[in-house]
């Protein structure tokens, strides 16, 4: 009897997957419990089992194609079976276009020597001997490299630019910007999660914005101890997540969720650690930060980030938090103001660790702060409530011995 | 090592050949009695007599054919021209007698003969006596042609011209005749066909040779690596035909950038051929077109200014390297 | 070369045929003959089209390169001549029939096919080819004599040049050079009149040309060009005291060229009329020797009719070598242009 193969939900949030590979050609036997294909959803790559064993008569969705959740992607039945009926059935397959290579890059402009020369339109590209060997072996795309030569030639120079620019970061062959042209690149699973969630989430939540600055000397102190009496490397993401959790414990309001007709207030900390991959943002979750100790924090927070960046998370793994930290002190950002992640009610904006000038008993003195933003949704969380937070935040971060009872 | 003058290094090599061949003899207009035009073969008739070193009529169609006679039974002639520009009486002896016997007799009648000689510009001598010949030599088969721009080059060269069998364009250069140079002691050759490296670098290569080399591109290396904070690579080819393509293409590679200084006229001249062979075989390691610097198309004037605007200088250089490195 | 059949009392040889013998004197006669025949079969294949090119050839003139070169020198004189040197070189034993190989641009040519009808050279029977451009060769003939003075040999240099080479510079700077180092070669002015197209008093100031030798202080003098016992005479005085002396001389041999100047050029017409070249037929060297030795006693007709069928038959031997030879392969394009010491 022969059966449709579906595109399955493999996310709360997926709409349509990608088809990145079928691991059975067209004729060959499949048995029921084996991956069949490997699909792309809007958080990371999942595997996808067969449901039924037989052969694997015609597969609807080819690799790079998209299907909407419940499509029809395959058919599995016997080898003589007329399947012709079945192939009619399901969503239409679009066809995609390798989406996940063709992917809106995180693009920086290059700043590029000499004058800039208009680019010569229609026919071939001008470029010297050299530069044309130097993009050739280096896979560049010709037509998207500005010419710094004499009527726009592109010569080595040209190349050696963007090539120096490249390695800083993997970037796809349409990383190459064009002064005063646009491109248009199509939106991966992932992009278009984050434009919903977040539009739908500023939109409705009416958000409002309180900081606070921490003396983070106590916790340097405290991070220098521990990394070199014990054989931890504690981070200073790993203190500012107890500290988070310490403080969602005492104030619930902030670790809740607007429910419409009720707000929830959990009494567990699960928190999600935004991170930054090449096609956006995923937010692993680490489950009972309130129960768990540095080196659990410490080892988990590692392994999921790794994991997040090369999508391997599984569903339970970016659902379910209770409350986020985002961090950009990394790129030297001291302040900014993040987006409560929806069904979330707040979200704590952490930037960098500064060196500078501050009041000890009456003294200027150097020393090392940091900046907390809290985002919240003001449908449950108010102005009081968010201050007294941060003011509880601050004090534990500011005494890290307390985190240790 | 010993110091000598270019003109004394070419009267060694004569010399020693002498005494090492006595089938070679030297003969040109004032060579024996007047010690020569310039002095290159003073010395030679006292130490060789008159059946070897020989003052000829000036009657250059002449005594060039009378060589290649000689050459065709067996003899090892050097004929003088007191400047290459006078050689153009006697192109028909080179070009349809010595350069082709060797073929249009089926291999009968070989010519080992040394044609030998300063040619380009000296100052002032205006248009007649100041011309740079050698790509016209070089266009013929069954000539070699070669200019040296250093006293060891043109005493190893020489000596090895005189040995070969076929007939050799020698072009010297008579301003560069009093400058001194090392050359090696004792007996040394140098091959033909075979180029030098003269200077290492990375960032442009420069091809010259002869005069112009030694007096014009050096100056312009000195200046243009210290104003543009650059390293050139200067190749000297010393034969020009047979041209050592294979040391200039390896530079190529290297530097991406080449630019050819030469005495001689732009159309056709030994410049566009090297031009030629590196953009076929080096293509894909040029990272600009070849540049030139040459004598301006026209014939020498008198008029100081004039000359020197014509000729190839250090400014010229300076363009040119700039504009293979898009600096300018 | 076969002597004649004996059927004729051998007679002493007289004082006109200078005391030579009957063998030397029919070897001259089967020389001359063969010479024209030769000529003749290269007319009737340019007409067919197997030889290409320039043509010239030497009917007419027959006594002046059998009697300066087959009679007056030796094998280890040098001769050189210009562009019409087909009957200078068997008059120097070069082998007929790779001349023949030659003009038919065949491999087994003494050029390698390379050369063609202008370019006959043959090392082994000092003979220098062979030359194309109007007078170039004459300062090569004088460095040959200059290196026989230079290495002492007994020897000399045969140049043989047209009427119209006197008026070129090459001329003159040759005979200057020759004339002031006193080397041993002789030039021969082979005088038919014309230069191409061109009378000889149309194209040169002073006409006897032997004068010019004047100018270069060279010994000169005219000698008739029709009559091999007179060419063999003058040329074998002049041989001599260039070998013993050094002493370089000029002959103005006055003769005549029964063709046009190639095969491109016409017999008469264009520039000599039918009536002279009809009248100059008259003195054909070839019938007037016959005559002289017939005349002496020498040979008889019958002499002269085996010759023909001797000279003949080798004839046909140079064209059946000939048509089997291959033509020269495709690499020797590229040979012989640089001289290696190990052959290439």
């Amino acid at each position: 009897m022969a059966t449709k193969v579906l595109m399955p939900k493999l996310s709360d949030t997926m709409e349509e997957g990608v088809i990145l590979k079928w691991l059975r050609k067209e004729g060959e036997k499949v048995k029921q419990g084996e991956i069949l294909v490997e699909i792309e959803s809007d958080k990371a790559d999942m595997e996808l089992e067969a449901y039924d064993s037989g052969i694997l008569r015609k597969i609807v969705v080819p690799e790079g194609g998209k299907a909407p959740i419940g499509g029809l992607i395959a058919v599995i039945g016997e080898a003589e079976e007329d399947v012709a009926s079945l192939l009619t059935g399901g969503s239409t397959p679009s066809e995609g276009k390798g989406a996940t290579k063709s992917t809106a890059a995180q693009t920086e402009v290059k700043s590029l020597p000499a004058a800039a020369v208009p680019q010569p339109t229609g026919g071939k590209t001008k470029a010297s001997p050299l530069a044309r060997r130097l993009a050739g072996d280096h896979q560049v795309d010709l037509s998207r490299v500005h010419g710094s030569g004499p009527r726009g030639r592109i010569i080595k120079r040209d190349l050696e630019v963007l090539l120096s620019g490249k390695s800083a970061q993997r970037v796809s062959s349409s990383a190459l910007i064009v002064p005063g042209t646009a491109e248009d690149l199509d939106l991966s699973p992932i992009r278009k999660t984050i434009a919903k969630r977040m539009a739908e989430s500023k939109a409705t939540a009416p958000h409002f914005y309180v900081t606070i600055e921490i003396d983070m000397d106590p916790a340097r102190t405290f991070r220098e101890q521990i990394n070199t009496v014990t054989e931890l490397k504690l981070s200073f993401t790993d203190i500012i997540i107890k500290a988070t959790a310490a403080a969602l414990m005492k104030h619930p309001q902030v670790n809740g969720s607007f429910l419409g007709d009720k707000m929830r207030q959990h009494h567990y900390a699960h928190i999600g650690v935004a991170v930054a991959m090449e096609e956006g943002l995923v937010t692993p979750v680490l489950r009972n930060c309130e129960q768990k100790r540095f080196d659990q924090i410490n080892a988990e927070l590692s392994d999921l980030a790794d994991r997040a960046r090369s999508r391997k998370l599984k569903p339970e793994e970016y659902t379910g938090a209770t409350f986020t930290i985002s961090n950009l002190g990394m790129f030297g950002i001291d302040t900014f103001a993040a987006i409560v992640n929806p069904p979330e009610g707040a979200i704590l904006a952490t930037g960098t660790i500064v060196e500078k000038p501050v009041v000890k008993a009456g003294q200027i003195v150097i020393g090392h702060t940091m900046k907390a933003t809290l985002s919240s949704d003001h449908r449950i969380i108010d102005g009081a409530v968010a201050a007294r937070f941060l003011q509880d935040f601050k004090m534990i971060l500011e005494n890290p011995a307390s985190l240790v009872l | 090592m010993a110091i000598v003058s270019l003109r004394e290094a070419i009267n060694q090599a004569i010399d020693e050949e002498m005494a090492r061949d006595e089938r070679v003899f030297l003969m040109g207009e004032e060579v024996a009695s007047y010690q020569g035009a310039y002095k290159v073969s003073q010395g030679l008739l006292q130490k060789w007599g008159p059946m070897r070193i020989l003052d000829t009529p000036i009657a250059e169609a002449g005594f060039a054919g009378l060589g290649v006679g000689a050459a065709m039974v067996g003899l090892r002639p050097i004929v003088e021209f007191m400047t290459w520009n006078f050689s153009l009486v006697a192109y028909d002896q080179i070009v349809n007698n010595a350069a082709k016997m060797l073929s249009m007799s089926g291999g009968n009648f070989h010519v080992p003969i040394v044609f030998r000689g300063p040619g380009g510009a000296a100052h002032g001598l205006g248009a007649t006596h100041s011309q740079a010949l050698e790509s016209i030599y070089a266009h013929i088969p069954g000539l070699k042609v070669v200019m040296p721009s250093t006293c060891k080059d043109a005493k190893g060269l020489l000596k090895t011209s005189i040995r070969d069998d076929n007939p050799i364009v020698f072009i010297e250069s008579e301003v560069m005749y009093g400058d001194k140079g090392e050359i090696p002691d004792g007996e040394y050759t140098i091959p033909l066909g075979v180029g030098e490296v003269k200077k290492t670098g990375s960032d442009v290569t420069i091809v010259s040779w002869s005069k112009i080399l030694a007096y014009v591109v050096w100056k312009a290396v000195d200046a243009l690596q210290e104003e543009l904070n650059i390293s050139i690579e200067v190749i000297d080819p010393r034969t020009i035909k047979p041209m050592d393509y294979d040391l200039i293409v390896e530079s190529v590679k290297k530097t991406n950038r080449l630019v050819i200084v030469e005495e001689g006229w732009p159309f056709a001249g030994v410049g566009a051929q090297i031009s030629h062979e590196v953009s076929s075989r080096a293509f894909d390691y040029l990272d600009a077109p070849v540049e030139r610097v040459t004598q301006e198309d026209v014939p020498l004037p008198y008029a100081h200014e004039l000359e020197v605007r014509s000729l190839p200088s250090v400014d010229k250089i300076r363009a040119a390297v700039k504009k293979v490195l898009y600096r300018d | 070369m076969k002597t004649a059949a004996a059927t004729v009392p051998t007679k002493q040889s007289t004082s006109r045929l200078l005391g030579l013998s009957r063998d030397t004197l029919m070897n001259w006669y089967d020389d001359m003959l063969l010479v024209r025949r030769f000529e003749e079969k290269c007319a009737q294949l340019y007409g067919m089209g197997r030889i290409m090119g320039f043509c010239h050839l030497y009917n007419g003139q027959e006594a002046v390169s059998t009697g300066a070169i087959k009679a007056a020198i030796t094998a280890d004189d040098y001769v050189i001549t210009a562009y019409r040197d087909h009957g200078p070189a068997i008059s120097k034993g070069v082998d007929p029939r790779k001349i023949l190989a030659e003009l038919l641009g065949k491999y087994t040519g003494t050029t390698k096919g390379k050369g063609g009808s202008m370019h006959i050279f043959d090392r082994e029977k000092n003979f220098l080819g062979g030359h194309a451009i109007v007078g170039g060769h004459i300062p090569i003939a004088a460095g040959v004599g200059f290196a026989i003075k230079y290495r002492r040999e007994k020897k000399l240099c045969l140049c043989f040049l047209g009427d119209g080479a006197t008026n070129i510079g090459a001329f003159h700077e040759g005979l200057n050079l020759v004339g002031l180092w006193r080397l041993p070669v002789i030039y021969i002015i082979e005088n038919n009149k014309y230069g191409m197209g061109t009378a000889v008093e149309r194209a040169s100031a002073v006409d006897e040309l032997h004068k010019k030798a004047l100018a270069y202080n060279i010994r000169s003098e005219v000698v008739d060009g029709m009559d091999v016992l007179e060419v063999y005479k003058k040329v074998k005085a002049a041989a001599d005291r260039a070998k013993e002396t050094y002493e370089p001389a000029l002959l103005e041999i006055e003769t005549y060229r029964f063709r046009g100047h190639s095969m491109s050029d016409p017999v008469h017409g264009h520039y000599r009329s039918k009536e002279e070249v009809e009248k100059r037929k008259q003195s054909d060297p070839i019938l007037l020797f016959a005559d002289t030795l017939k005349e002496e006693g020498m040979a008889t007709d019958q002499d002269f009719e085996d010759a023909e069928k001797r000279i003949k038959k080798i004839v046909e031997e140079c064209v059946e070598f000939t048509e089997n030879s291959p033509e020269p392969p495709i690499e020797e394009l590229w040979k012989d242009v640089y001289f290696e010491r190990n052959g290439a």
